[in-house]
């Protein structure tokens, strides 16, 4: 059988019993076999059993990302895995707080442009702004790139939170 | 009240005892029989319990590496857990090497830590070490206790996680508060764990889709590991009756043997690196491979774009994360070895139709072809004063030690005599083999012979060793006279870390840096002053009975078999080289074809 060589981007949700040391296991477990973290998210799910989700965008080939997937199925406190981005339609989300640092025409124009992307501003000072803004990777990539001219001081971004669509529950 | 006598039935228990006699009572409903362990400050409150008791048995080693790998020889021989105990600091990294070994090979095994208090965790106390972050790659899983109430739970889990689906070894880290302070007792959950839940049966689907495939090959071929080791004895009965059912070839890796009788004409040899000619000429020549509980490790691969290139793949192993890792497979099956070849010899009966057996008998007749090239052939002159080879010691060990009717298991070091050990020592039987494989830990063999010999009082347990890597877990001399443990050690001297100096020689122009151990000790000597006996010999007309005297004695030997320090493991696969680029032996006469001279010419 030929190997497919072709990189994609996998967005994992992992349930997981929430007991001490559990996120190291699964950062380790990237770390120590050269996989890719791109962006983690991890919090308790709120349904009475001790659990978190975390989740994970990775990349690799077919072959690869089938390897993270068992070799996370394998870790002890593990409950269930599942890759998001192969299983159907799923839904991605982060948030970002952005700072804008700068003055006169460049200021008006980082405000116009939080408009159009339906960003909140949720700080204001004479010199700066804080936008909060919430869609998937690459509506906030594209938002950060217009900004870069325009004064972007600092990020701080969640990470990728994700569901699948409809009905369907990992 | 706390000193709990020989098994006492639950009724009898208080509901709450010391950490450390819980520890002990949640021991004993396991089934511990033995703990190989070494203490300290940390654990002190377990030795005061095991002082206090005659159910489980301690065995003192002599270091913490040599506990687990001590406990790995009798997991290993006998299919049970295997019980460490060691305290905190540099009791539990000293047992991190035998994890890792343990963990590579898949061997069940619970470590138990010394760990400080609770309250000095994170102060960088005395003996303090990060044992659960240090440990966490080097196990299949790792516990802290932090709460009285966990205890008894948690040394359950570590024993069902230890041995269910690809074994492992597992640590469960004791502060030293939590063993003082009372806890309640709780027994094995009889339900099932919340998320460890490994599958063992395989699916029907796979299984008939397997049977098909090898119903229709051509040339096939079936290489086994130690998942068939791990599954027990009646996976390899299974696999007996497997491959005699279907006529095909079979090969075991380094793991595995002992899961096919190696005197069967069936069986090709193990395959890989230091593999047979047959063994790995039929890897890449068959049209149909099934793998049994190995994994497409690179020493038994080589090159992995050249492995195997026209066949359709096959694989069942109990761990999913095996499958498609290095070698991408047409038929996955997920589950237990035993429970997948009782499957495959039910659908093979219940299938119509049998493989062409016109096809098989000429795979066998090339097959065949390859074997007359012998290539584990070597020369050993047998005038008097002769030096031995290596591989004629080993092969001599192999028939006096038949001779004797004695059970026999045999454990090595990490070298050239750990290939002539499985090259030339015929495995009848599963877990009789005892190698570090996976880690390729220098210093295994002693303490696992150790292990064995626990385990299995009455057997014939011997280390084939180097003299170098003997030196590496030596002190454990002391613990066999301490125990009586009679364990022979089987020293292949050549003075050299062979298997570097012939990387070495192959692979660095024959410039020998830092492989040759000068100032080696007497090791009669040695045996002497460790309350043994210590054996020599120096030619090849001494060594029948130097190996008869080791095999009769009631007493832990040394036996110092001076061999020919130039010697080469052969057949060979370079790394980086395809299965059909291995080299043969120099002066090997009946050469294949296209072979070339002195030995490093490709096949
Ligand atoms: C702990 C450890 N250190 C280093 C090595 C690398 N190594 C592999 S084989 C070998 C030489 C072993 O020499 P010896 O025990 O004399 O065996 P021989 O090859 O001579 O039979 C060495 C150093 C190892 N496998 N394990
Ligand atoms: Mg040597």
């Amino acid at each position: 059988m030929a190997i497919d060589t072709t990189l994609r981007t996998a967005t994992i949700s992992v349930l997981v019993e929430n007991e001490p040391g559990i996120l190291a296991r699964v950062v380790g477990l990237f770390s120590g076999r050269g996989y890719n973290i791109d962006s983690l998210t991890v919090a308790p799910v709120e349904d009475g059993r001790n659990r978190s989700r975390i989740n994970i965008v990775t990349s690799g080939t077919d072959m690869i990302i089938e390897q993270i997937k068992a070799q996370l199925s394998r870790l002890v406190p593990v409950h269930r895995v599942a890759d998001l981005s192969n299983e159907g339609p799923h839904i991605a989300r982060e948030m970002a707080l952005i700072k804008i640092i700068g003055a006169g025409e460049k200021r008006v124009e980082a405000l116009r442009l939080a408009e159009a992307f339906r960003a909140r501003v949720v700080d204001a000072t004479t010199e700066s702004f804080i936008f909060e803004m919430t869609g998937n990777t690459e509506k906030l990539d594209a938002f950060l790139e217009l900004m870069r001219p325009l004064g972007l001081a600092e990020v701080s971004r969640t990470g990728v939170a994700a569901i699948a669509r409809g009905t369907r529950i990992i | 009240m706390s000193q709990t006598q020989t098994a006492p039935d639950a009724a009898q228990q208080p509901a709450l005892q010391a950490g450390a006699e819980v520890l002990l009572r949640a021991l004993k409903e396991q089934n511990v029989e033995v703990i190989f362990g070494y203490p300290g400050g940390a654990v002190l409150p377990i030795y005061d319990a095991i002082f206090n008791q005659n159910a489980i048995r301690h065995v003192l080693v002599r270091h913490e590496q040599a506990a687990v790998h001590a406990a790995e020889g009798y997991a290993r021989s006998t299919g049970r857990v295997g019980c460490v105990l060691v305290t905190s600091g540099p009791g539990a990294t000293n047992a991190v090497t035998g994890l890792v070994d343990a963990l590579m090979d898949s061997i069940p095994i619970v470590c138990l830590t010394g760990q400080v208090p609770t309250h000095l965790i994170g102060n960088d106390a005395f003996q303090e070490a990060d044992t659960t972050g240090i440990t966490r790659p080097a196990t299949k899983h790792n516990y802290l206790v932090k709460r009285s109430e966990d205890l008894a739970r948690v040394v359950h889990e570590a024993f069902y996680v230890a041995r269910s689906g690809r074994p492992g070894p597992v640590v469960i880290d004791l502060p030293k508060d939590i063993l003082i302070n009372p806890a309640p007792y709780t027994a094995a959950a009889t339900t099932a764990h919340r998320s460890y839940r490994p599958q063992t049966e395989p699916d029907a689907g796979q299984i008939a889709k397997a049977v098909a495939a090898l119903k229709g090959a051509k040339r096939p071929m079936i290489y086994t590991g130690g998942g068939v080791i791990n599954a027990g004895p009646a996976a390899s009965a299974a696999l007996i009756a497997f491959t005699r059912k279907t006529g095909f070839p079979i090969t075991n890796t380094l793991m595995g043997l002992g899961a096919y009788p190696a005197n069967d004409p069936q069986f090709l040899g193990m395959l890989g690196m230091h593999g047979t000619y047959e063994a790995n000429l039929a890897m890449h020549g068959c049209d149909v491979l099934l793998n049994i509980g190995a994994r497409f490790d690179d020493r038994v691969t080589g090159r992995l774009n050249a492995f195997s290139p026209n066949s359709r793949k096959i694989h069942i192993d109990i761990d999913p994360s095996s499958i498609n890792k290095n070698v991408p497979v047409e038929i996955p099956i997920v589950g237990d070895a035993g429970k997948a070849i009782a499957a495959l010899i039910a659908a093979w009966d219940a299938e119509p139709g049998d493989v062409n057996r016109a096809a098989l008998a000429d795979w066998w007749k090339t097959i065949e072809g390859w074997r007359g090239i012998d290539c584990l052939k070597f020369h050993q002159d047998m005038t008097k004063g002769a030096i031995i080879k290596p591989q004629y010691a080993v092969q001599r060990l192999y028939d006096l030690t038949r001779e004797s009717g004695r059970e026999t298991y045999i454990s090595t070091e990490v070298g050239q005599h750990q290939m002539w050990a499985a090259q030339y020592f015929r495995f009848d039987l599963p877990n009789r083999w005892m190698t570090s494989g996976g880690l390729g830990t220098m210093g295994y063999g002693l303490p696992a012979a150790m292990g064995v010999q626990v385990a299995h009082p009455a057997a014939l347990c011997i280390d084939i060793a180097g003299e170098a890597s003997i030196l590496m877990n030596i002190q454990e001399m002391s613990t066999l006279a301490q125990y009586r443990l009679p364990v022979k050690v089987f020293i292949l001297n050549n003075q050299y870390m062979g298997m570097v100096r012939q990387w070495q020689e192959l692979l660095h122009g024959s410039r020998y840096s830092e492989s040759y151990t000068a100032a080696l000790p007497d090791f009669v000597k040695l045996a002497d002053s460790f309350h043994g006996v210590g054996l020599r010999a120096t030619s090849v007309d001494q060594l029948d009975d130097v190996i008869r005297e080791m095999i009769a004695s009631d007493r832990p030997v040394i036996a110092d078999i001076c061999v020919d320090q130039k010697e080469n493991c052969f057949p060979m696969i370079p790394s980086g080289a395809a299965h059909n680029e291995m080299i043969l032996g120099a002066g090997h006469e009946s050469r294949a074809p296209g072979i070339t001279d002195a030995g490093m010419a490709l096949v």
